[in-house]
């Protein structure tokens, strides 16, 4: 009988193992295609951001720009206005989708990203309080950003405790609400009221920001960006829940680590641009959707970037004479994505992964 | 303040069975008109200057123009915060949903987004032509919210509602802010307004709109024993006679009267239409024939004492009264969250 066995099962073992190893390969190629085709949307976008709108600039011209010549109007141009935007832009974005795909996945609700719970209000409020009322700025205004975004996830979670899901996010929306009331009352103090002030702090903008606030950044992000993909190494398991995870040998104290770098991307990015409304909450959603419903950190940022790339460029040319903050293109069409996820219904949008 | 421990007492009891240890009704008159003065007369006398007492009788006193500034906010503030609180308490009972405010669930939003839409695309001036606007903003939000909330198995939930809510006001925000860009003069006269506050607006406004929020009151006391009916359930009172769908239709006709004439007025306010219900329920119970005139009495006594607290907490500057509201609110509504996290 056992003989009989063996010799049935020999010549079919080792398809068998092929199926599962094609199986387990299929993801991760498509993964890899995945932020591949990711990078040249990215790199699309950003050429368009800034080789195109109301000033063209040849790609010839453009690399003897970058080779340090001088060409009357053109240099001036790309290095102060289109240049800094674009690199802020794809920082920011993906210091946000980053971010945001972290609360998600590890809170395991769609709704709880930081522009939602008011994570980046907070990082928000104290940013402009420093600068407006104490006059800081530089490095100190990152580390006010900083403090601000981490009380509120702290307060937000003490609030919520142990009930992730809704408790969470209503709590995060009321705490949002009070940090708002924080930063209006700034601008009421500040002696001159300056549009580009509120439009920074309060819808989130990457117009006007010189070199040295982008290096900040981009020293921060070389940090946070590389800690980040060490630690989420556990984030496949900590999806499952603190339960499973601690089973399968992850501790809480993995996933803590992972939730402050996400408030610390969050953090920086909003101490260099203002709170862009709903990139961390879109790119997360958009980046699983195009990775066939697995997680993805680097999608979820590529996403982030050419999402605050092509807002800004809609900002800046779709209304003529009109220069609209990236923050106001990003709420005004990511709201009615998070209507239509909670229109779609609880199956999907409340309970997240355990339904999906 | 002795009755507090009673009222404590009596909220926590049955719904209805603590009747008789809850302050007498005389009682809780005498204490909501003594405050309501209170209130209208510490307005009056503070301020980033305090005036003597006679100024306000004596027409020569050199100060007496600013007790006249100061008692056109006063009035204002006691209309906007009667209709929010009395929008509030609609709002609560028609959905049975606590958390259920103008300001969370969008309806102020709605009604800022129409009225800038009318200011910069239209060319509207003067608030007359504006409130109509206002109303309809306020009417499709609530609609949307209320509409977007409902699909799915288990209906409209407070939590499902507070987030769409959100959503919208986040979204129409983002217009806003769009529309007010490409229109720099209107954005600086909506600089104060679009906080909410009700300093310096002259009595003509409140004139204006004071037709809106008394038929707006009218049909809000008028529905009170629809709402005591519909506390009971749909089905429920679906049997006992009642028109649910036309009982709906005239309380969101109240609603969409009061939080579209109180944004127009003073701008988008939150929080107050939140607070103001609870507060009273726990002292005069769940009756909605009690429940909304106590509403507004107190709703106008929180806005008129924010306002008061605004003016005076961080001299020389003022806190607008929509920035107060947040301040109280906010920890009202979190506790609220708290409370009912598990019904959610």
């Amino acid at each position: 009988m056992s003989l009989t066995l063996e010799r049935r099962q020999a010549p079919t073992a080792p398809d068998a193992v092929e199926v599962v190893r094609r199986a387990r390969r299929a993801p991760r190629l498509h993964h890899r295609r995945l932020v591949a085709g990711l990078v040249l949307a990215l790199v699309g976008a950003f050429a368009v951001r800034v080789l195109l709108g109301d000033y063209t600039v040849t790609i010839p011209d453009f690399v003897r720009i970058l080779g340090g010549e001088q060409i009357p109007g053109a240099t001036y141009i790309v290095m102060e206005s289109k240049l800094p935007r674009a690199v802020l832009a794809v920082l920011v974005g993906v210091a946000f989708g980053v971010g945001g795909a972290i609360f998600q996945t590890t809170l395991r609700n769609p709704l709880a990203s930081p522009d939602i719970v008011g994570v980046s209000l907070g990082a928000s409020a104290a940013a402009v309080s420093a600068i407006a009322l104490a006059g800081w700025s530089g490095w100190s205004v990152s580390a006010a950003a900083v403090a601000g975004a981490l009380g509120v996830a702290l307060l937000v979670r003490a609030v919520a405790g142990d009930h992730g899901g809704f408790r969470l996010v209503l709590a995060g929306i009321g705490l949002a609400a009070a940090m708002q009331s924080v930063i209006q009352y700034v601008f009421t103090r500040v002696d001159e009221w300056d549009v580009q002030l509120v439009l920074r702090w309060l819808t989130g903008s990457v117009n006007g920001v010189a070199w040295a606030g982008i290096g900040l950044l981009a020293v921060a992000l070389a940090v946070l960006l590389p800690a980040t993909a060490w630690a989420a190494r556990s984030l496949p398991v900590s999806e499952l829940g603190d339960d499973a995870a601690a089973g399968l040998g992850v501790g809480r104290t993995r996933t803590e680590l992972l939730m402050l770098l996400g408030v610390l991307l969050v953090a920086v990015g909003v101490a260099a641009a203002g709170p862009v409304a709903f990139v961390a909450f879109l790119s997360g959603p958009i980046a699983r959707a195009l990775n066939r419903g697995r997680t993805t950190l680097p999608a979820a940022g590529l996403v982030g970037a050419v999402i605050v790339l092509v807002g800004d460029h809609i900002g800046a040319y779709a209304v003529p004479d009109l220069n609209l903050p990236v923050g106001v293109v990003t709420g005004a069409f990511g709201a009615p994505f998070l209507l239509w996820l909670l229109a779609r219904g609880p199956r999907h949008a409340l309970r997240g992964r355990r339904a999906a | 303040m002795s009755t507090l421990p009673l009222a404590r007492e009596a909220a926590s009891g049955p719904l209805g069975g603590g009747r008789g240890r809850r302050p007498a009704l005389p009682a809780s008159v005498a204490i909501a008109v003594a405050a309501l003065v209170g209130a209208a007369a510490l307005s009056l006398l503070l301020g980033a200057r305090a005036v003597p007492l006679d100024a306000v009788w004596d027409s020569s006193h050199p100060l007496h123009p600013v007790v006249q500034a100061r008692l056109d906010r006063t009035l204002l503030g006691l209309a906007v915060g009667a209709a929010l609180g009395l929008a509030g308490a609609l709002m609560q009972g028609l959905t049975r949903n606590p958390l259920a405010d103008p300001g969370i669930l969008g309806v102020n939003a709605g009604a800022t987004f129409a009225m800038v839409v009318a200011l910069t695309l239209l060319g509207t001036t003067g608030l007359a032509e504006l409130l109509p606007v206002a109303f309809v903003g306020a009417a499709v939000a609530a609609f949307l919210v209320h509409a977007i909330a409902s699909i799915g198995r288990e209906g409209a939930t407070p939590m499902k509602l507070a987030i769409t809510g959100a959503a919208l006001t986040a979204g129409l925000s983002s217009w806003t802010t769009g529309l007010l860009l490409a229109d720099r003069k209107t954005m600086e006269s909506f600089r104060f307004w679009q906080v909410g506050t009700i300093g310096g607006r002259g009595l003509d406004v409140l004139l204006t709109g004071l037709p809106f929020l008394l038929v707006g009151a009218v049909l809000a006391l008028a529905g009170a024993r629809l709402l005591n009916t519909l506390a009971l359930g749909e089905d429920l009172a679906r049997g006992l006679g009642r028109r649910t769908t036309r009982d709906r239709i005239v309380v969101g006709l109240a609603v969409v009267l009061l939080a579209g004439t109180a944004t127009a007025l003073a701008g988008p306010i939150a929080f107050v239409g939140l607070v103001v219900p609870h507060v009273v329920r726990s002292l005069v119970g769940p009756d909605h024939v009690r429940v909304l005139p106590f509403s507004m009495l107190a709703g106008g006594v929180l806005v008129v004492v924010a306002d008061t607290v605004g003016r005076v907490v961080l001299p020389p500057s003022e806190v607008q009264v929509g920035i107060m509201a947040a301040a109280v609110g906010v920890p009202v509504f979190i506790a609220l969250v708290r409370r009912t996290g598990r019904a959610l």
